[in-house]
């Protein structure tokens, strides 16, 4: 029965003269969405609104589930479209309209009628008390509530007529682009694909970095990391990830300087190189998914310790999350399944059993002293050997 | 170089066996079920696998039920067992160490009533025939005990336990899950006291998703899948004529060098065992005492403990150089759910995660097993200096 989609926006619409930027990006940004959907699609821009057309046969529920990952759309309305053959015939339309969405009928309803084409025969108000007496005529069982109905049928006229009356809600948010990119540091864990969903969600877009340490993680958990970047790419459009070679740093880390301050340290070298890629490819922040206390690393002392190295500002949308309100978001999203295989990353393998949990900068910063010139050469050989998988 | 030496998890398909399966699934691709020559085509080679098996276990035909694989044929004896006997007693007994796809079948049982008794295992993964008499009752309608341990390479006394169990209640039938075993040792199940016997296409060179499911003819059955009523209403489902024939040409073409073959195994057993032996701070599991070349174990298997090193962590490092094993155990750092049969046979806790199996087949080299070696011998000391502390 539906044949298109009205897209509502929310917060692009009071952005002004960028406004036609914004758009442009949702647009963008709903074509990829679409491009895994059974079906074609046409996507135009008309009259401050977007409309999503399909161009014959479609999977409606494919097509609405891809549109709800659309960061930008506050809702989604499926549109009946309909030739222009009359009054006569847009009254019974709409009667069958109300049939098909609305099994139960005890509901009150308002028709609004929007004349775009002024060379239509009646008047919008005309066409909202006509096709409301059509209505009553046909479902007695109904009221008119013209305050606060329950159903709010829109009746567009175009050069075909649109019938719409539900809304889907969309994720909200604004269209991935819009916000600059920045560089993710994404582990195999539960917080840090969520932490790129929440600022993707901002409308910026998202690279990656993934640390791993061979033989001591395995090629799943990469495989791991490359999936849930995938599953991050179904919101925020292709991730670049770029896979690290850690292990040499670790093991020189793990060498040289104090056990338990082996993840600080670690964690430092980790910022210092996502930074290094971060402003090569143009992101304009770093993105973790730290939250306060959740591990020792991520003490408010620790976080200075790990926050110092970087010029870049670090966001950590997780900051006030505890850990069921983050799991909760993963599982909404999707990544929680992926994130709880149980693969070890390269954070856990050499941890201390009792890790400094209030670093002190100054220590850690003369530990660090210890590493000299020969870390500097294993970061250059971690860069130059970097892979780059692109996924979506 | 690549050595692989995980052939108990499952092995490379005989070349033969690959363009057998090719032909049969480009030419002779009729359901051999269907009444007209394509259909009698294609059950040609469903007989002559039959006919194969029958002539390597010395058993009957119609004794031979092919299944997806060793763990429905395990699913297929102890359920369909479990049900048709229900009648003459409840009781089961099983060892501590067998696969998955015999213990879970057995928790099954008992969450819908049964009662199982698991036999423990001695230091080297075998169980004391005692034991086995002890656990045997009057309502004891079914026994499975494995014949080659998976992780260990442990034999178990599969004569010796046959014989008891028909001794003591001629009812009772017995099950062994030969799927590590067949094709390394000779086991004629009339002969040992085996009514039913358990065996998978894939760890001999043949294809995956085929196995097979011996039942002696007096042995009452039910099936566990429904349909069509192929295989004599026991198992339903088109036959898999590509996987059934791969897999019985791979049998014929390891039977054909045996004797060769299985010495040579052992050798190669004696020779990476010796070299291991070299290492500091490693123990092999499941060498029976006095016999240090391997002999009562499983040709094949070689399970190795290296103190101060993480299964996991060494099984990649040697990834690195293209050499594929298996961790013993299959422990994931967030889940760690230490082997049953390592920790049965009592191998002390920092070892559990430790453990690493290589298992070898007829195309394993002694020129790979010196590459292993010197893997080895360079990689550990260097993993044994980086551990968590």
């Amino acid at each position: 029965m539906f044949t298109a989609f009205l897209i509502k926006y929310a917060e692009i619409g009071i952005k002004g003269k960028n406004r036609h930027l914004f758009e442009d990006a949702l647009m963008h940004q709903i074509k990829f969405a679409l491009k895994k959907c059974e079906g074609k699609f046409s996507i135009h821009k008309s009259q401050g609104r977007i409309y999503v057309e399909a161009q014959g046969e479609f999977d409606y529920d494919e097509t609405v589930k891809s549109l709800k990952n659309v960061f930008g759309i506050s809702g989604i309305c499926p549109v009946v479209y309909v030739e222009d053959e009359g009054f006569e015939k847009l009254c019974d339309t709409v009667v069958r309209y109300i049939a098909d969405v609305y099994p139960d009928r005890e509901k009150t309803f308002k028709v609004h009628a929007r004349r775009a084409r002024k060379d239509y025969p009646k008047e919008s108000m005309e066409i909202n008390a006509d096709l409301g007496e059509a209505i009553l005529n046909a479902y007695p069982e109904m009221s008119v509530d013209v305050h606060d109905p329950e159903i709010l049928l829109c009746v567009e006229i175009r050069e075909k007529i649109y019938l719409y009356s539900e809304t889907i809600p969309g994720p909200g948010g604004m269209p991935v682009g819009t916000g600059g990119k920045a560089m993710l540091l994404l582990s195999g864990g539960i917080d840090s694909p969520v932490a790129g969903y929440m600022i993707a969600k901002r409308g910026v877009k998202i690279d990656a970095v993934y640390f791993h340490a061979p033989p001591y993680t395995s090629e799943r958990a990469k495989q791991k990391v490359v999936d849930l970047a995938r599953i991050v790419s179904a919101y925020a459009g292709p991730v670049w990830l770029h896979v690290i070679n850690f292990t040499d740093i670790q093991l020189y880390i793990h060498e040289k300087c104090p056990h338990e301050e082996l993840t600080i340290i670690m964690r430092r070298y980790m910022m210092r190189i996502a930074e290094h890629i971060a402003m090569e490819t143009g992101c304009l922040g770093l993105i973790t998914g730290e939250s306060i206390g959740q591990v020792a690393s991520q003490t408010l002392n620790s976080l200075i310790a790990t926050n110092e190295v970087c010029e870049l500002p670090v966001y950590r949308p997780l900051i006030g999350f505890d850990k069921q309100e983050i799991v909760e978001v993963a599982q909404k999203i999707g990544t929680f399944e992926t994130s709880i295989l149980p693969y070890e990353d390269c954070c856990t393998i050499f941890v201390a059993k009792h890790p400094v949990t209030k670093p002190n900068v100054n220590i850690i910063r003369r530990h660090e002293h210890n590493l000299d010139e020969g870390i500097e050469e294993l970061v250059k050989t971690a860069l130059e050997t970097k892979e780059l998988i692109v996924a979506e | 170089m690549e050595v692989y030496l995980d052939n108990s998890a499952t092995t490379r398909v005989f070349p033969e066996v690959a363009e057998l399966m090719i032909k049969i699934m480009c030419e002779d691709y009729g359901n051999p079920s269907s009444l007209h020559l394509k259909g009698v085509q294609a059950e040609q080679y469903l007989r002559r696998a039959k006919g194969s098996f029958a002539r390597l276990l010395k058993v009957d035909e119609k004794e031979i039920l092919f299944t997806s694989g060793g763990t429905e044929s395990d699913n297929m004896a102890l359920i369909g067992c479990a049900y048709a006997n229900r009648r003459r007693g409840n009781h089961l007994i099983t060892t501590a160490i067998e696969h998955p796809a015999i213990l879970n079948t057995m928790r099954y049982l008992e969450s819908v009533g049964y009662r199982v008794t698991y036999l423990p295992v001695d230091a080297y993964g075998r169980i004391a025939t005692e034991d086995l008499r002890r656990a045997m009752t009057q309502d004891t309608i079914l026994v499975s005990i494995m014949h080659t341990n998976n992780e260990i390479g442990a034999l178990q006394p599969i004569a010796e336990a046959g014989t008891l169990i028909k001794r003591m209640n001629p009812y009772t039938l017995f099950h062994v899950d030969a799927v590590q075993g067949f094709g390394k040792a000779k086991i004629y199940p009339k002969k040992m006291g085996i009514d039913l016997l358990s065996a998978s296409g894939h760890k001999i060179h043949g294809p995956k998703g085929v196995g097979l499911l011996y039942i002696g003819d007096k042995v009452k059955i039910q099936p566990i899948i429904y349909g069509g009523g192929q295989q004599r209403n026991l198992r339903s489902g088109t036959d898999n004529v590509p996987g059934i024939a791969g897999f019985a040409k791979a049998a014929e073409l390891l039977y054909e060098h045996y004797d060769d073959d299985v010495k040579r195994l052992y050798q190669c057993k004696k020779y990476f065992m010796d070299g291991i032996r070299r290492m500091e701070g490693v123990k092999i599991n499941g060498v029976l005492p006095g016999k240090p070349d391997g002999e009562g174990t499983a040709p094949h298997i070689v399970s190795v403990s290296v103190s101060g090193v993480r299964s996991e962590v060494l099984l990649h490092a040697l990834e690195e150089d293209g050499i594929y094993v298996s961790a013993g155990s299959a422990c994931a750092a967030r889940k760690p759910q230490p082997s049953t049969t390592l920790k049965a046979i009592g191998i002390e806790k920092p070892l559990l995660e430790s453990t690493i199996r290589f298992s070898f087949s007829v195309y394993t080299t002694v020129e790979e097993l010196d590459y292993t070696l010197q893997a080895m011998y360079d990689k550990i000391p260097m993993l044994r200096k980086y551990t968590r502390r």
